[in-house]
């Protein structure tokens, strides 16, 4: 033995197989990554892959049968329901493991045990905000309903079957490449998932924006700049619909318009909700139809990652027969239909996050001021994991309102604060959202739609509903804190319990819509009611796509399915409908430069759509965003921050008013600037951004935009980009940047239903698969699949590709 | 002839030891099979080497033919930050290559005196 070479060649080997195994040296363990038998190529799935398996469980009650078809949509057929909850499950994991894993660990506030101590902000907050708490009083009372928690233990027990079956090879693409391995899934996972959709959903706010804006401008100022209810708005419930008075007593405290306005707040969230987080949805009744049958769309306006968060499937029991989107991470369908109706959601969009002002005693945080007497706190010790560092234990103080959430250990984006705020949010309260969707999927009439919605407690939805017989609802569901005027639009103080909620909405009072005259009921997150109902809603709608919703609805006779699919994806700019007067009226181009006249040729010549391949679209869009910057930045310059901008149609409206509105003078300088100033100004700040644009090929709309679908870890290499999609904000076809119209569903419910839809990313969550995104570029043409409830008749079908059939042991 | 033999041997077992242990498990193959039929150690390095990186080579061009090289096009622009599915094949040839070398190497001073091929 040559015992020196020997050595020295054997620690050589040693490492080198740590240089390849391990994270130390290179950024990635490049030879765990690639050997071929257990890293990213065993993720290479085969363009002609094999979905058919027999798979047997000891859970499973009966028979099920799986057919999947060409576009890898599954469609369940079970003797047993909770045995379909179960396939449900393991399909979710089979398909999306990774996405559930993720956002539940988000949702938890337990990101930092997969990236670091990057997510120690996130996770604070998330904590801070009670997720978990919510989740956990959730699951209470999900587990307290029998049927539900059958099907939620169905469910997980399904998702763990699959993950237990993972090997090093079969493991997720994104654990490999992160280095990490899933969890085993629980209720409470399932719980976190639904909370995370309330978070999306039902979180949104802008009370420390609003008090700065309120401390730093007049009263009267204040009111301009924040309307309550624009002018442009078509309620969800038609204006001129009687509501009886407030059975709730609302007592607005003497103080309230007085009392905590000195009140600058230094905190900012870290984390905050789209606000876009809308949709559209309406349902148009059988005497407008060319079938005569009802016609139900919906397309809810979420963010768009890949894996996509929905996911396609039909499920059949002996109790129901239902199709359309599911959500990995909850059993159920969550929007779609059934042999009888269809049902779908938009977001109510009601406050439903208020903080208070807390006085504690001292730095121990035991006690706070409440009703002129010490009042105990409770703690709740939350113990974030962060990879590669210590356990931190964030100890957060819970008071009657609920967790203390910036204090000051914890500000949010900022550093410094010395103020202490509790956080009333009502997804806190316990409620069973589960029911809903399982019984809508059960439903077979009216009176079974009401009964379920009834259920939906946060977040609030404005629920469509439709059946084969010919009724068509909305209702604008969910459980609301009954306010006066102004409550919750600012920080209140929470040493005082008339400040608190004086109680939830008696659901006798919820607006709702059955069969009006007018022959279809539609929603867009606009202001559900006009302000003759008694309790307060907040300030912040968007009004345009309700507004042209109904117009065209109304206008619309004979519809088909696909009238329905162009409205959805139709890129008409209402808003520039109204504000495009403004500009031509106000914009003096006598001045103008040749380079100038050209982009003022194409805003004149512009036929106010966002369409793909529309220049004026640009120029408009980017002329109204400089315009609010010229009348607004002058004002905002010295306000503190954070603070809240005019909300989006509040300038156009104000100045189709009063073309003299007070905010169009520039108060840095010393003359009196007019609307005819600002407009020009606006537009000539614009053409160098045009110019640019131009230069590099962008002036296109589509191509200035940019829609992209990108995957959950913003990896390029995962994402699509630059998505040939027209439309934007404001338009019924929604479509921002990351974010639009994320399941697009046309459903006319004909003796044989007729169902449409599409999402923007595919059945398969893997990036190594075809099915990953082969739907982005017909999502992005505008168009749809038949969405083929399957029969048992049909199992030959030529669509059918696989089947996997599944037993009990 | 032994090259020949030993480099099969190493290419086949190596296979059959990745389906139940760490990929690492190359380097102890290929030791092993030098430490039992001994070769000088340049040719041993070699042998190693070269079964490692046809297997590698083989087994990951073929997962990616079948898979149209969907994903090598995806994970070559992350990890190579270009986008070339067949370099990321040379990549994962080469790593499982150099670590099989080096094991194979370390078999080969095993024995005492030099070996005659």
């Amino acid at each position: 033995m040559r015992i020196i070479p020997l050595a020295i060649c054997a620690v050589i080997t040693t490492a080198l197989i740590l240089l390849f195994n391990t994270k130390y040296i290179l950024p990635a363990p490049l030879g765990k990554l690639l050997a071929p038998q257990q890293g990213i190529w065993q993720n290479a799935e085969p363009a002609d892959y094999d979905f058919s398996a027999d798979l047997v469980f000891n859970d499973l009650k009966g028979k099920a049968e799986v057919y999947v078809d060409d576009r890898l949509v599954p469609h369940i057929f079970a003797e047993q329901e909770n045995d379909a909850y179960f396939i449900q499950g393991y399909l979710h994991a089979k398909f999306r493991l990774w996405q559930m894993d993720l956002q539940t660990l988000s949702a938890a506030g337990r990101a930092s045990e997969v990236v670091g101590d990057v997510a120690l902000t996130h996770d604070r907050e998330f904590r801070r905000l009670g997720m978990v708490y919510a989740a956990e009083n959730s699951l209470k009372v999900m587990e307290a309903d029998p049927a539900t928690k059958a099907s939620c233990d169905a469910y997980t027990a399904g998702v763990n079957a699959l993950i237990n079956s993972l090997t090093e090879s079969t493991l997720p693409l994104e654990y490999k490449l992160i280095g990490y391995k899933p969890g085993l899934w629980s209720n409470l996972r399932t719980a976190l998932f639904l909370k995370y959709m309330s978070y999306d959903l039902a979180a949104h706010e802008n009370d420390f924006e609003m008090t700065n804006a309120r401390e730093f401008f007049s009263p009267a100022d204040f009111e301009k700049l924040y309307p309550v209810v624009q002018d442009s708005l078509d309620p969800i419930i038609p204006k001129g619909t009687a509501f009886a008075p407030a059975s709730i007593p609302l007592n607005k405290p003497a103080t309230a318009d007085s009392l905590y306005f000195k009140n600058i707040v230094s905190v900012e969230e870290a984390n905050k909700p789209d606000r876009d987080n809308g949709s559209n949805n309406w349902a148009v009744s059988g005497s407008k139809t060319a079938s005569g049958a009802p016609i139900l769309c919906n397309d809810p306006h979420l963010g768009l990652n890949l894996p996509s968060l929905w996911y396609e499937m039909q499920i059949s029991t002996p109790g129901f027969n239902a199709y359309g989107a599911s959500f990995p991470g909850s059993p159920n369908i969550i929007i779609g239909f059934n042999d009888n109706a269809a049902f779908g959601f938009t977001n109510g969009g009601r406050d439903v996050r208020d903080y208070y002002e807390i006085q504690f005693k001292d730095d121990s945080r035991q006690e706070y001021w409440f009703d002129s007497a010490w009042k105990k706190t409770t703690f709740r010790f939350e113990q974030i994991k962060i990879a590669g560092k210590p356990v931190f234990v964030d100890t957060v103080a819970y008071t009657i309102f609920g967790p203390v959430m910036y204090d000051k250990s914890f500000a949010g984006k900022r550093s410094n604060n010395q103020k202490i705020y509790a956080v009333r949010w009502k997804a806190h309260d316990p409620s069973n959202e589960l029911i809903i969707f399982n019984a809508l999927n059960h439903a077979k009439n009216y009176d079974d739609y009401q009964a379920a919605v009834v259920n939906l407690h946060t977040p609030g939805q404005n629920c469509v509903f439709a059946t084969k017989t010919g009724d068509i609802a909305i209702r604008t569901q969910g459980e609301w804190p009954a306010k006066w005027k102004g409550q919750g639009d600012f920080v209140m103080p929470g040493t005082d319990s008339s400040y608190m909620w004086k109680g939830m909405i008696p659901d006798s009072e919820t607006p709702y819509q059955y069969n009006p005259e007018r022959a279809f009921v539609s929603s867009a997150n606009q202001r559900p009611v006009d302000s003759t109902y008694p309790y307060y809603l907040g300030r912040e709608y968007p009004s345009p796509r309700g507004f042209i919703i109904n117009r065209k609805l109304s206008a619309m006779q004979q519809v088909t399915p696909k009238d329905m699919m162009d409205l959805q994806t139709d890129n008409y700019n209402v808003f520039a409908e109204m504000a495009m007067p403004l500009f031509i009226k106000n914009i003096n181009d006598s001045a103008f430069s040749a380079q100038e006249k050209k982009y003022y040729d194409l805003l004149k010549a512009w036929d106010l759509r966002n369409d793909v391949n529309s220049k004026g679209a640009t120029v408009f869009v980017l002329t109204w965003n400089n315009f609010k910057k010229v009348v607004f930045d002058d004002e905002f310059i010295n306000a503190p921050t954070p603070i809240q901008r005019p909300f989006e149609s509040t300038l156009l409206e104000a100045l189709l008013k009063d073309s003299s509105y007070k905010f169009v003078d520039n108060i840095s300088t010393t003359q009196q600037e007019t609307l005819i100033d600002a407009a020009t100004l606006a537009f000539k700040k614009t053409v160098p951004a045009l110019i640019a644009a131009e230069n590099a090929g962008k002036l296109e709309w589509a191509k200035n935009k940019g829609t992209y679908v990108s995957h959950l870890t913003k990896i390029p290499a995962f994402g699509r980009y630059d998505l040939p999609i027209g439309g934007g904000t404001n338009i019924i076809n929604a479509t921002r940047e990351g974010h639009g119209p994320s399941w697009r569903m046309v459903v006319s419910l004909t003796a044989k239903t007729e169902a449409f839809g599409i999402f923007p990313g595919g059945q398969s969550g893997n990036p190594g698969s075809k099915f990953y995104d082969n739907f982005i570029s017909d999502w992005a043409a505008g168009k749809y699949y038949s969405l083929w409830m399957m029969t048992k008749e049909e199992v030959a079908d030529k669509r059918v590709k696989w089947k996997m059939t599944f037993s009990g042991s | 002839m032994k090259f020949i033999i030993s480099l099969l041997l190493i290419a086949l077992l190596s296979f059959a030891a990745c389906l139940y242990l760490p990929w690492w498990s190359i380097a102890i193959v290929a030791f092993l099979v030098l430490a039992l039929l001994p070769q000088t150690p340049g040719k041993a390095f070699l042998c190693g080497f070269s079964a490692i990186a046809l297997l590698w080579a083989l087994l990951s061009f073929y997962k990616s033919s079948q898979n149209e090289h969907l994903l090598a096009h995806k994970v070559s622009v992350i990890i190579l930050q270009m986008d070339n599915p067949f370099l990321l094949v040379a990549l994962t040839a080469l790593i499982g290559a150099v670590v099989a070398g080096f094991g194979a190497l370390t078999g080969s001073f095993i024995h005492k005196r030099k070996i005659v091929a």
